[in-house]
């Protein structure tokens, strides 16, 4: 299995939306570098022929009748924005300038 | 009176109330006064709900007077691990992201727990989004053990375990995503039970990893664990993974326990579970449980369960892969912190560093680490693989279950380490979980109850019980019988022996 290198890592923080500092990156990579080492393990196993578990216990679908019931109040759901404005939340802008 | 109040148990509090001895304000009342004399040096609490109580225990004490029917923890003080979303407390899951923000509703555990008349003391503190084994990771400082104050109280639910063991709250949730409940209480010395998963509820629990997460009871002795259980888990239509089903008995399971007659009892001993970074001490007094419960009538045996080694690994690519989806939800937009909205900056500008300045570094290596794991070209080898391992996990329960009633192994390798000493080793931390995750990965239920001090530090050490898939009161009925055993061995319960914080 692969490596994780101070590059890959940036890479890693990119996808997940953190911006990091440099020196915080530095110490991240080689930590992470070190966890896969370590969860590289579970490829010691045999388990070609057995199916994933993605959930604790056997899940079905789960129905309910389709019944209208009371949800937060516009003014609850902005209560706690960083920002509203006009009843919605305000948001930075989400086009850059050239758009 | 006020400070024998704080020593007691649940259940016989609520005989005092019952009886009219004492109200559940007077109980309240000792319980903050309590929290303001020792929480300085403890830090369980993030948020003291003073007024709240004290107004929860009123409402108590008049539909008592007004002869309501209440139920049996009616006026009984507990603390609430502060990742439970409640209307009228801030809840931060220990995160600057999440710093001060006031949730529109109260989480199911929440609502139960208010119907039942219980008194939220407050929220304790925890691990960032309940990831850690040591409660270093809050963004609010340690908690602090009990014990010995130098030393970690456990983690993720440290605020909850040393809130018990420093006799600011007779009961506490935790939650249990690899252990969170069940080390911690294994350190501190009290009880901590992770119930089959489905069981409680995770409406409003703000989640860590879905498919592993669980609510469940904390507290100083087995029957207060089954009481407060009782309250808390059952079917609700808000979690669709919910169990609807009944909930075990288990407080009479507790109840036939404290008898102390375990005959007819199957138990399994986990081979893989020892040697090799276990402490001394820890084995010993796990030698000394597993010889209480053949003492006790049970039969015990030597179970081998070859994957559960493997369970570790595979835990550390399926959590971070849940925890990176379940975290993006702090985008900085709706609600929590957002940094740098300078009118110039684009949204993904500002999303970028609000989560860089808002997560501490545990959160983000589990979000880079599930990042990677699900990424293009490592899916298989890494996520594919680790719920294979899953399967396997589960597959070496099933077995075992067909032999014995209930596997047991120590809860964690050591006892409390020192404040500082793993926090920059993610490896080294993630060791101490080794033993509890298997039964997150496989969903049974799994409990911690104490079994003793190491003769090397003369700190708590768990004995740790897993049951199958919702025989949750198999654990009761064995927590309660090794529970009286000690009792009557050491002279009364464990945490007799704590330092009375009070006086140092």
């Amino acid at each position: 299995m692969s490596s994780i290198s101070r590059d890959e890592a940036a890479h890693l923080a990119r996808l997940a939306r953190l911006d990091l500092a440099p020196d915080e990156l530095d110490h991240l990579a080689g930590q992470l570098d070190a966890i896969a080492g370590f969860v590289a393990k579970v490829s010691e196993v045999a388990a070609d022929d057995i199916p994933p578990t993605s959930h604790a216990l056997p899940m079905t679908n789960v129905f309910r009748d389709d019944v209208p019931r009371p949800g937060l109040t516009q003014e609850q759901a902005l209560d706690q924005a960083p920002d509203a404005e006009d009843g919605r939340f305000r948001v930075p802008k989400i086009l850059g300038e050239e758009a | 009176m006020s400070a024998e109040l704080t020593r007691m148990t649940a259940a016989d509090l609520a005989g005092l109330m019952v009886r009219g001895e004492v109200s559940a304000v007077e109980i309240a009342q000792a319980h903050l006064d309590r929290i303001a004399a020792v929480d300085g040096k403890v830090h369980a609490f993030l948020y003291v709900n003073t007024e709240g109580a004290l107004a929860a225990a009123r409402s108590v004490d008049e539909r008592r007077s007004a002869g309501d029917q209440l139920g049996p923890l009616a006026g009984v003080p507990l603390a609430l691990k502060d990742v439970f979303t409640t209307a009228d407390m801030p809840t931060t899951c220990g995160s600057k992201i999440l710093e001060g923000w006031r949730p529109p509703y109260d989480a199911t555990v929440t609502r139960r727990l208010r119907e039942a008349g219980v008194v939220i003391l407050g929220k304790t503190n925890l691990d960032e989004f309940a990831m850690g084994s040591s409660t270093e990771n809050s963004a609010f400082g340690p908690t602090r053990n009990p014990w010995d104050l130098t030393r970690i109280p456990g983690g993720s639910g440290g605020g909850s375990s040393a809130s018990l063991a420093s006799y600011q709250a007779p009961l506490a949730i935790g939650t249990d995503t690899g252990g969170s409940i069940r080390q911690p209480a294994a350190v501190t010395g009290t009880v901590g039970v992770k119930p089959t998963y489905g069981g409680v509820s995770r409406y409003g629990l703000v989640a860590c990893a879905s498919s592993l997460d669980q609510g469940g009871p904390c507290a100083r002795t087995v029957l207060d664990a089954a009481l407060l259980h009782s309250v808390i888990a059952g079917h609700d239509p808000m979690d669709s993974t919910s169990i609807d089903e009944p909930v075990p008995d288990v407080v009479a399971a507790a109840r036939r326990g404290a008898d102390g007659d375990l005959s007819g009892v199957r138990i399994g001993v986990v081979k893989e579970f020892a040697g090799e970074g276990y402490q001394p001490g820890v084995l010993a007094r796990f030698g000394d449980a597993v010889e209480w419960l053949a003492k006790l009538g049970a039969e015990v045996v030597e179970v081998s369960c070859p994957h559960f080694v493997y369970a570790l690994p595979a835990y550390y690519l399926i959590l971070p892969s849940e925890v990176s989806s379940n975290l993006a939800r702090f985008d900085a937009m709706r609600y929590g912190l957002r940094v740098g909205d300078d009118g110039v900056r684009s949204a993904e500008e500002v999303m970028n560093l609000t989560r860089g300045q808002g997560f501490g570094a545990e959160a983000k290596r589990r979000i880079m680490l599930g990042t990677y794991a699900l990424s293009s070209g490592y899916y298989d080898a890494y996520y594919g693989q680790a719920q294979k391992v899953r399967t396997l996990v589960s597959r070496d329960f099933e077995a075992a279950f067909k032999r014995v009633d209930v596997l047991v192994s120590p809860t964690t390798p050591t006892t409390a380490f020192p404040i500082g000493e793993r926090v920059d080793d993610p490896l080294a931390m993630y060791m101490a979980d080794l033993c509890t995750i298997p039964s997150n990965l496989a969903g049974n239920a799994s409990a911690s109850f104490p079994c003793g001090l190491a003769d090397e530090d003369g700190l708590p050490v768990g004995l740790h019980v897993m049951a199958p898939v919702l025989a949750d009161d198999r654990l009761y009925r064995i927590g309660a019988a090794v529970e009286q055993a000690f009792a009557s061995a050491w002279g009364g319960p464990l945490l007799n022996q704590v330092p009375d914080l009070e006086v140092a």
